[in-house]
């Protein structure tokens, strides 16, 4: 048997395979289709202080190979998330990472302390890096000092593991990716939606109800590689590989690019079961090539 | 445990100006399914057009094991679906959302329809049937040839009407019309309807002018179907709430709505 566990910064996962924000809801969405206990981790939907109602809708449109969303971080609130997806969560043997969303340092810092202390949170996800919504969101992860400043003080209130999600949005995000490694986060999540929009030209308006939105599925794939490549060379802390992963195959490009775990998004929405397909061909990979343990791939395209 | 997975087309034919029949054999998803539910189909195996699309059941043959779905081509992803042929087989999840309810002691029902919106309607009016439910069914459409799945509903046996813009079969007007003349003839206890929301909207207006609540089903446009990514909500008057609404999910807590719970935007 070879090892598939991982460590993601003092996460243990009994694999590397995992859920984007986002696309999973909170679990139970999707076990009418698989086994959430072969899950490495389960990553829930973004999570507020308060509850949001988010953007007025359409909040979806297809675009060539994938899709933009705006949906605003809708969310019933970090303290129904404990009282009601929490217990649910806990019966499985996944632990979960719970993605947290603020408008302000304060936010983050309230909501930090909320889940730090209640039962069954395995990790924090702090995304500084949703491009829909108005306040806070990508505006502190386009910045590598606000992005510091957010990590910096989520960083004082847990000592759960801390996963930085960055935004693709940038100029150079290996710069804010060591800023935030500096400010104390353990892990990277990279990369977040690209900013984009779509127009249709029969109503002559923007088809999102938001106007712009989130571009994510496999149209993204080849600029989140090249992110986790330039990032995992740059950082000593282990990365969370998403952005366009359908297969297997697309996951070990990740792993190969320095991740050492990796997200399943959009593609859960084409095939309810393709974190499964994931794990099982990352198995058949493994096999196939003679890997003993799954964390020899990780960064093994340029190391 | 719901289904996901290929299943055979047994026929996908045309069924008039773009607008098909597709008949699959799935019976894992057959034998749960209910009036008023929806499968997300998968249109090819590619990565463009990268999503599944909604289509709501359009008849449920327990007995053989398989659903038809009766559709209109729109863009692209149902023009893919159109040129499936029988004997390939489709990716479809389902059944999908909650589908129609049948409320206790209604007895005399209106059931309405406008354009491929009447799709979902006939195995609801095959179950009144089946339960006794006296029920009349009116059905409009553009034209004549947009009036969705006329010959099914007929073949039930159940009184059916018609109404269409341009009067190529039955009333000139909209259906909506036909319904306000029901209400003040002959007034029925309940209505059922899905078509486009203008029609949804007006219908709702007038029955509730009458004292008449109903179910309608809407359309929203989808990521996941079941209940994951937010896509699909619409706005559902919610007591609680400061603003006296909240988003609820198309897909899972819909499609079929309470009708005078629906909050339109204007
Ligand atoms: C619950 C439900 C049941 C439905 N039942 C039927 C049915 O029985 N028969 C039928 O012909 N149509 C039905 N529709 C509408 C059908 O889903 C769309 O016509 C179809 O998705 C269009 O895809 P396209 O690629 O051809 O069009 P495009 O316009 O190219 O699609 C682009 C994107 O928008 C989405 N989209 C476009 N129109 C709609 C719409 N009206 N509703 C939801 N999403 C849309 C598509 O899914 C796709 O993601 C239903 C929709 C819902 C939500
Ligand atoms: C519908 C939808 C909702 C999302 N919501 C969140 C969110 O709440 N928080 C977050 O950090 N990322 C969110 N994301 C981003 C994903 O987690 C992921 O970073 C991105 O979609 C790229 O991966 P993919 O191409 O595999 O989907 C969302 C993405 C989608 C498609
Ligand atoms: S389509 Fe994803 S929640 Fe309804």
């Amino acid at each position: 048997m070879s090892n598939l566990e991982i460590n993601l910064g003092g996460l243990k996962m009994k694999n590397p395979v995992t859920t984007a924000s986002g696309t999973f809801g909170f679990g139970p969405e999707y076990a009418p289709y698989i086994d959430l206990n072969q899950l490495g981790a389960i990553v829930v939907k973004g999570t507020t202080l308060e509850p949001r109602k988010g953007n007025a809708t359409p909040r979806i449109a297809e675009t060539p190979s994938g899709i933009l969303n705006c949906i605003g971080l809708q969310n019933p609130g970090v303290d129904y998330f404990i009282e009601k997806s929490l217990p649910y969560l806990k019966e499985y043997d996944t632990p979960v990472i719970v993605n947290i969303s603020g408008n302000s340092v304060e936010d983050y810092a309230e909501i930090t302390r909320r889940l730090s202390q209640a039962d069954g949170v395995g990790a924090l996800e702090v995304n500084i890096s949703c491009p829909n919504v108005k306040q806070g969101g990508m505006v502190f992860g386009t910045s590598c000092t606000a992005a510091a400043d957010v990590i910096r003080v989520v960083r004082e209130y847990t000592t759960l593991p801390l996963i930085a999600k960055l935004s693709p949005n940038v100029t150079n995000i290996v710069e804010i990716a060591q800023a935030v490694v500096e400010a104390g986060a353990d892990a990277l999540a990279l990369i977040n939606t690209l900013l984009g929009m779509t127009i249709d030209i029969h109503k002559r308006k923007p088809v999102l109800g938001n106007i712009m939105g989130g571009l994510s599925g496999p149209a993204i794939r080849p600029v989140a590689v090249r992110m986790v490549w330039q990032v995992a060379q740059a950082v000593d802390k282990p990365i969370l590989g998403m952005g366009g992963i359908m297969n297997a195959d697309d996951a070990i490009e990740f792993i190969l690019a320095g991740a050492t775990a990796v997200a399943v998004g959009t593609a859960n929405f084409v095939n309810p079961r393709a974190t499964m397909d994931v794990l099982e061909g990352i198995k058949q990979y493994m096999e196939k090539y003679g890997v003993n343990d799954i964390n020899d791939l990780v960064g093994a395209a340029w190391k | 445990m719901s289904f996901s997975g290929l299943s055979k087309v047994i026929s996908n034919e045309k069924t008039g100006p773009q607008q098909f029949l597709i008949v699959l054999h799935s019976p894992e998803l057959t034998k749960q399914a209910k009036p008023g539910q929806f499968v997300h189909v998968r249109v090819n195996g590619l990565s463009d057009p990268l999503l599944r699309r909604p289509i709501s059941l359009h008849e449920i043959d327990y007995a053989s094991g398989n659903v038809s779905l009766l559709y209109q081509v729109v863009g692209k992803g149902t023009e893919l679906l159109s040129g499936v042929p029988a004997g390939a087989e489709v990716d479809v999840m389902g059944p999908l959302g909650n589908g129609f309810w049948i409320p206790e002691g209604v007895k005399r029902v209106l059931v309405v329809g406008g354009g491929i919106g009447n799709a979902p309607l006939l195995p609801l009016v095959k179950e009144l049937k089946d339960r006794g439910v006296e029920q009349t069914v009116l059905l409009g459409g553009r034209t004549v040839d947009y009036v969705a799945g006329l010959e099914g509903f007929k073949s039930v046996g159940v009184t059916v009407e018609t109404a269409t813009d341009d009067g190529s079969l039955g009333r000139k007007g909209f259906v909506t019309q036909l319904a306000e003349d029901i209400f003040t003839l002959d007034k029925p206890d309940y209505f059922f309807a899905c078509g486009p929301e203008p029609m949804l909207k007006q219908l709702i207006i007038t029955a509730d002018k009458y004292g008449i609540s109903g179910q309608v089903s809407l359309e929203e446009r989808m990521g996941c179907a079941v209940g994951a990514c937010l896509a699909c909500v619409c706005k559902i008057k919610v007591k609680t709430d400061e603003a006296g609404w909240d988003y609820k999910k198309v897909c899972v807590d819909g499609p079929v709505f309470e009708a005078s719970e629906v909050v339109f935007d204007v």
